[in-house]
């Protein structure tokens, strides 16, 4: 009986000892991944609060040489032109607080359009019957394949003849009324819900609008707020259409002034601590949401793989 | 009989006008246009004029076309191979590892960075005179690398920073496939005595073709499309070694006002994608699955 035990246990020892070192092996890759994925982040945070003057002669120091807020000052306009200089900036005039400000207008009217009027859409298409219903969809599904700047460039051109270059309405026209992708991420969702709610509201006669606010979105809140944020942090991180329809400084958003304040250093010697600083500004806000949503982000991505 | 079937359009339209208002007015509509541009001469001026074939006759003899779609070419192999080949590494080690919503967090955090952001941080990271990567190298004894201004080193460099963005994005894409795959399948080759290396062959990877082809049809078509890192970093250069089809086309239209032109380069790069599409999910019979 004693030996039966003594050579189970050995066995399992050996097993574990295998498994272990192997597994030991596995957490090492997936901390050099997590380091790779995780040190760019450390290191332009090091950057923005280190002196720019003082960055050439200590540029592989790991912590923050001469450690300032000068870098933040000057991507927030709250530094006079000499300070500036003087700490190694250029003095260029870029107001990240316009920008930051046209970031959240852009993305808010975005974001608050589409999902509104894509849930609208993909609630038609997943529960109304009407002529043509699966063709049309197949249609807009389709539109997804074609590359993005094939549509930019005659849109452009209809913005500019509307003279809404330079506006919020003209940057936000075309991601404000749907986008293929909205429509059917909700689409999905309406699909998997029971026909009953609606049935019962239906019955006690209740009419299709009223079913839809009063029954549907209530219960779609959660797929509802994910599209949200996932059309927000899109949306946020647009550079090519805000680019081209909305340069100028009052409609200016974060990812543009960013590559203005980059065109504005000069070559031989960019202000990386303001860049720098710059970068971490426009990216607080998504790794703000990254936290507050971090497993719903992860989720709905995890999601759209298998759909 | 319009209203059969209980609901019909009069119910459905309130729903669908205006999305299919925005459909119409800037998708549909640009998409014709775009066709009608890309036959014409145009330079936003003046009227816009037929011409026929007369833009695709000149693509094909336009070198630096043949040379963007050569880069791009490059730039998609490089990025695509390099960052599915690791994405399947972190899914299957978080699939062993762990649960932890916190890393499947963290590593989704260079995706949620915009493009402009990314190509800014590694300007910096691998900035030839004060880059850290350049002083590692250096302090290895070897002479400094300029990964932005050299031809050979420039499409590389953006295809590596780039799976820095994607990798863990597509690891959760290919994560959430892993999750189809039943556990007692492992089991049974465990019981015959497969090694890990069959086992990964032999189960995970053909059970893994549905969701593969899928993210593999999304990440090649954006990765054709590349466009805001070069326009931030390097701007098509050094010369025209990362002119990528996409920057050409809007420097033809925005730098050159060669409307009609640009918009038949953005046809070939549509009829591309279309295919590459096609093909893919035609070689991967993405619509079956072996689990079925």
């Amino acid at each position: 009986m004693t030996t039966d035990v003594l050579v189970a246990r050995a066995t399992t020892t050996t097993r574990k000892r295998r498994i272990n070192g192997r597994r030991i092996g596995a957490i090492a890759v997936m901390a050099i991944l997590l380091f790779v994925t995780i040190f760019p982040f450390y290191w332009v945070v090091r950057t923005a609060l280190s002196s720019n003057n003082q960055l050439a002669p200590a540029s592989d120091s790991i912590t923050p040489v001469g450690l300032t807020l000068g870098g933040f000052k000057r991507a927030l306009g709250l530094q006079s032109l000499e300070e500036a200089q003087a700490e190694g900036g250029s003095g260029a005039a870029v107001n990240f607080m316009t920008s930051f400000r046209n970031s959240i207008i852009y993305a808010t009217l975005i974001t608050v359009g589409q999902v509104m009027f894509s849930t609208m859409a993909a609630y038609a298409f997943a529960r109304m019957r009407f002529k043509g219903r699966t063709l049309l969809f197949s249609i807009i599904l389709a539109s997804l394949m074609v590359p993005g700047i094939f549509t930019t460039l005659p849109n452009f051109v209809l913005i500019k003849d509307l003279g809404w270059l330079d506006t919020f309405w003209g940057m936000a026209a075309p991601g404000f009324l749907m986008s293929p992708f909205a429509i059917f991420f909700m689409r999905q969702f309406f699909l998997g819900i029971s026909k009953e709610v609606e049935e019962a509201a239906k019955i006690d006669g209740a009419g299709n609008f009223r079913v839809f606010w009063r029954v549907i979105l209530p219960i779609s809140a959660a797929p509802v707020s994910t599209l949200a944020l996932l059309t927000f942090i899109s949306t946020w991180n647009d550079y090519f259409w805000p680019f081209l329809v909305g340069k100028g400084e009052d409609t200016r958003v974060l990812t543009v002034a960013l590559g203005v304040f980059k065109a504005q250093t000069p070559g031989g010697s960019p202000d990386w601590s303001g860049l720098m600083a710059a970068t971490v500004v426009s990216v607080a806000p998504m790794l703000l949401l990254l936290i507050l949503f971090g497993k719903r982000i992860v989720n709905s991505v995890q999601f759209s793989g298998i759909k | 009989m319009r209203t059969l079937n209980g609901s019909g359009w009069p119910a459905a339209f309130p729903f669908l006008a205006v999305a299919l208002l925005g459909f119409t007015v800037f998708q549909l509509i640009p998409i014709m246009r775009g066709f009608f541009y890309s036959v014409s001469d145009w330079n936003l001026l003046q009227d816009p004029k037929l011409i026929g074939l007369e833009n695709f006759q000149n693509i094909v003899n336009d070198k630096v076309f043949w040379n963007a779609l050569i880069v791009t070419t490059e730039y998609v192999l490089i990025n695509i191979g390099l960052q599915t080949a690791l994405a399947i590494g972190i899914a299957l080690l978080m699939d062993r590892l762990t649960r932890s919503s916190i890393l499947r967090s963290l590593i989704l955090v260079p995706w949620l960075i915009s493009n402009v952001v990314v190509a800014m941080t590694f300007l910096w990271i691998l900035d030839f005179n004060l880059g850290i990567v350049n002083k590692l190298i250096t302090s290895l004894g070897l002479g400094g690398v300029s990964f932005f201004g050299e031809q050979a080193l420039v499409m590389p460099t953006i295809a590596v920073i780039n799976v820095w963005r994607h990798m863990g994005y597509t690891a959760l894409l290919i994560f959430g496939g892993l999750q189809l795959i039943p556990k007692d399948m492992y089991e049974a080759g465990g019981l015959d005595g497969a090694s890990e290396w069959q086992m990964f062959r032999k189960i995970t990877l053909p059970l893994l073709r549905p969701v593969l082809a899928l993210v593999l049809t999304i990440t090649i078509i954006g990765s054709f499309q590349i466009f805001d890192t070069v326009a931030v970093a390097t701007q098509g250069g050094p010369v025209n070694a990362s002119r990528v089809i996409n920057y050409y086309i809007f420097d033809q239209a925005f730098g050159r006002f060669h409307f009609g032109y640009a918009a038949a380069m953005a046809v070939v790069l549509f009829a591309i994608l279309a295919a590459i599409s096609f093909v893919q999910l035609r070689l991967s019979r993405a619509g079956t699955s072996d689990l079925a």
